[in-house]
């Protein structure tokens, strides 16, 4: 992808708050990021990073109440999607944006034919009739690898295994030619032979689309072998953004070098002790004044608590949210207080 | 840790078949059955623990629970610390629970929500001892100390708790009564990864200091690589592969083991330049299962015989059992392992990626 283009995807500063009876909880707390035409980011995070939120704030997803996206723009073709009225929304959602839940049993209708669920967008967003959604259709699940299409075409979702459901959630996504896919882990829920297929038929489908896709997963292994740009995000926040191979070559958030140490992997050498982070993930039950990881931290030195990093530039497109990336403070004053 | 000259084994599985029945119609006639379990025959070595490895609907929880009688299996033996228990009947059986016990998935689900902490824990004591409460009480704080539980916690409800802590509440009441064996039905699965990494050296650190004996079922096969000191791999109701951990993970000898390994996503870029096996289709039903080998419908290297005739499980290299018809001594005592005519002819047939 040239690195020059325009961004088709740009978030400013996003924040959502969602509001219960237990007071607000933070769980995004002012993201960026862009997205170029064609490429593939991996957002990763432990469960309760905002990650999933994030995305779902993006396209108008969550319910409100209880959710507020209080701040930030999301420019998305010229609009600002948080400021479009919900026609227009309607209009990209499942038109220019497409989107692939995690599970895909439960995001398909079971009292709908599978034809039915991929045609109702073409006729809805691009207008077409009854029998040329039906060829498109055929079209599409030939596309996403289901053999015997036309016939598979009049099964209830409850006809198919899991990996077929998800090739099945992919087509409906793809249904309207989205400039943008956003994929919330796809593929948790199936075993790792069907993942694996799943993961050829994404890159097979990008390549020959041209379409962005944003990937949400927790696993680093995934994302190793699909992103091109990865963002990682901890306690409601990016705490480190970088191209994959700097990513796993050079990370520069404690967080992500703890979370790169404490995965095992079935190839290369197997340590005798895995390597833990201590304690647990942050609740976000107020906006975050201090650095989400702080007290999990082996790096964490005197700034810590006193000021919030930012996200300082490490290289070209790679930046760490942490005092110790930061080229204002000397590192030996950095590094000195690391435990 | 274990020495595995003169280790013996502590669990026995022979033959081991776990069928349910698939009622129908009007009158619930039996139609069929789901061979969830069928066939299963291995050991766990004293102190060792065994992985067992599958995707989901192998069977591999279910042969989990039937081993230790969970379920009343269908035929086969099971032999615990020298007792056989395949066909005990179950008021007998109470009494040998204490040997063995059992770590489950998910956390959320296993711990009662309307009893504290301490009563949990405590449970399997009253069931089982006959000690007064208050030695059951400190008893009980022992063990939240052994798991890394604060003390100061044990009045408390599991909602209280975060994943990795229920997961620590699951494994103490495990322990309460001295168990040599402990069957750890996907005990990491529901939680993060950071937290994952310590809830396993916490069973790598029990393990050590009392002398326990792991099933541990799980379908990561990094983490099984890990912590398994043997592995076996379940698909669709048999073991196709049991072998030492080490000679698994290098040289995989079945071709679902190669195929499964392969699609594993690899987390360091530097070493995720290998060829990868995309198997085609899903894994048949448990109630329908192929004619001969459970594995011909998928299997990249399929000939005819794998379609009619069932693989019976040999032991290959020392401690190494491969149930595949094209993997025997012969094949797998060259030198160089890929240098074989039949791995090379899976390379070629599998996906490069």
């Amino acid at each position: 992808m040239p690195d020059g283009a325009l961004p088709v995807l740009d978030v400013k500063d996003l924040k959502t708050v969602f509001k219960t009876r237990g007071g607000e909880v933070h769980a995004v707390n002012d993201v960026s990021f862009s997205l170029k035409p064609g490429e593939l980011l991996g957002v990763v995070g432990e469960s309760g990073s905002g990650k999933s939120v994030t995305m779902m704030s993006l396209i108008g997803l969550l319910p409100s109440p209880p959710a507020e996206v209080r701040n930030g723009t999301v420019m998305f073709d010229g609009d600002d999607l948080l400021n479009v009225d919900a026609a227009r929304m309607r209009d990209i959602r499942g038109g220019d944006i497409g989107f692939v839940f995690q599970d895909p049993m439960t995001s398909l209708n079971p009292v709908f034919t599978v034809g039915m669920q991929i045609a109702e967008p073409l006729r809805k967003h691009m207008g077409m009739n009854k029998k040329a959604a039906r060829a498109r259709a055929v079209e599409l699940l030939e596309l996403v690898g289901i053999p015997d299409a036309e016939r598979r075409l009049d099964d209830y979702p409850h006809q198919f295994s899991g990996g077929m459901r998800q090739r099945v959630m992919i087509a409906i996504a793809l249904a309207c030619d989205p400039k943008v896919l956003i994929a919330d882990e796809p593929t948790t829920a199936l075993d790792v032979t069907i993942q694996a297929q799943i993961l050829e038929l994404m890159k097979e489908l990008r390549t020959k689309l041209g379409m962005a896709v944003i990937w949400i997963t927790h696993d680093l292994g995934v994302i190793a072998g699909i992103a091109d740009r990865v963002i990682v995000m901890y306690g409601g926040q990016i705490v480190e953004h970088a191209p994959v191979a700097d990513l796993f070559a050079d990370p520069q958030h404690p967080y992500t070098q703890a979370l790169l140490t404490t995965i095992p992997s079935v190839s290369g050498e197997r340590s005798k002790r895995l390597t833990i982070i201590e304690g647990q993930p942050p609740i976000l039950g107020a906006a975050p004044t201090l650095c989400p990881f702080r007290d999990r931290c082996n790096k964490r030195v005197e700034i810590c608590e006193r000021m919030m990093p930012q996200r300082y530039p490490v290289s070209g497109q790679h930046d760490a949210a942490c005092f110790h990336a930061d080229p204002g403070i000397p590192k030996e004053k950095a590094v000195g207080h690391a435990g | 840790m274990l020495d595995d000259t003169n280790a013996k084994p502590l669990v026995s599985v022979r033959d081991l078949k776990m069928h349910f029945p698939i009622h129908a119609g009007l009158l619930r006639r039996r139609v069929g059955e789901v061979k969830a379990v069928d066939g299963v025959s291995f050991d766990v070595m004293e102190g060792e623990t065994l992985g067992l490895v599958g995707e989901s609907g192998c069977g591999k929880s279910t042969c989990g629970r039937a081993v230790l009688r969970l379920y009343d299996i269908t035929a086969g033996e099971i032999s615990i610390d020298g007792v056989e228990i395949g066909q005990m009947d179950q008021s007998r059986l109470r009494s040998k629970r204490p040997t063995m016990q059992m770590v489950f998935q998910d956390p959320q689900a296993s711990l009662n929500p309307r009893m504290p902490v301490r009563d949990i824990i405590q449970e399997p004591l009253d069931e089982h001892t006959n000690l007064s409460l208050s030695e059951k009480r400190e008893k009980v704080l022992e063990l939240m100390d052994a798991v890394g539980l604060n003390r100061k916690f044990a009045t408390r409800f599991p909602h209280a708790f975060s994943g990795g802590q229920r997961q620590r509440i699951g494994i103490a009441r495990a322990l309460a009564l001295n168990p040599k064996f402990i069957v750890c039905d996907e005990p990491i699965a529901a939680l993060d990864v950071s937290i994952q990494a310590q809830v396993v050296n916490l069973l790598e650190d029990l393990q050590e200091k009392l002398g326990l004996t792991y099933l541990f079922i799980s379908h990561d096969l990094s983490m099984v690589r890990h912590i398994a000191t043997r592995v076996a791999v379940m698909y669709l109701g048999r073991i196709v592969e049991l072998a030492p951990r080490e000679a698994l993970y290098a040289e995989p000898l079945h071709p679902y083991t190669k195929a499964l390994l392969s699609a594993v996503p690899e987390p360091n870029p530097a070493l995720a330049q290998k060829q990868r096996v995309v198997l085609t289709g899903d894994v048949p039903s448990p109630s329908n299962p192929p004619k001969g080998c459970n594995f011909c419908t998928r299997c990249p290297v399929v000939q005819d015989i794998c379609r009619t005739d069932d693989p019976e499980t040999r032991e290959v290299q020392p401690g190494r059992f491969v149930a595949c018809h094209f993997v025997t001594p012969e094949t797998t005592t060259t030198a160089d392992p890929t240098a074989g005519p039949r791995s090379q002819e899976l390379n070629q047939q599998g996906e490069e990626t």
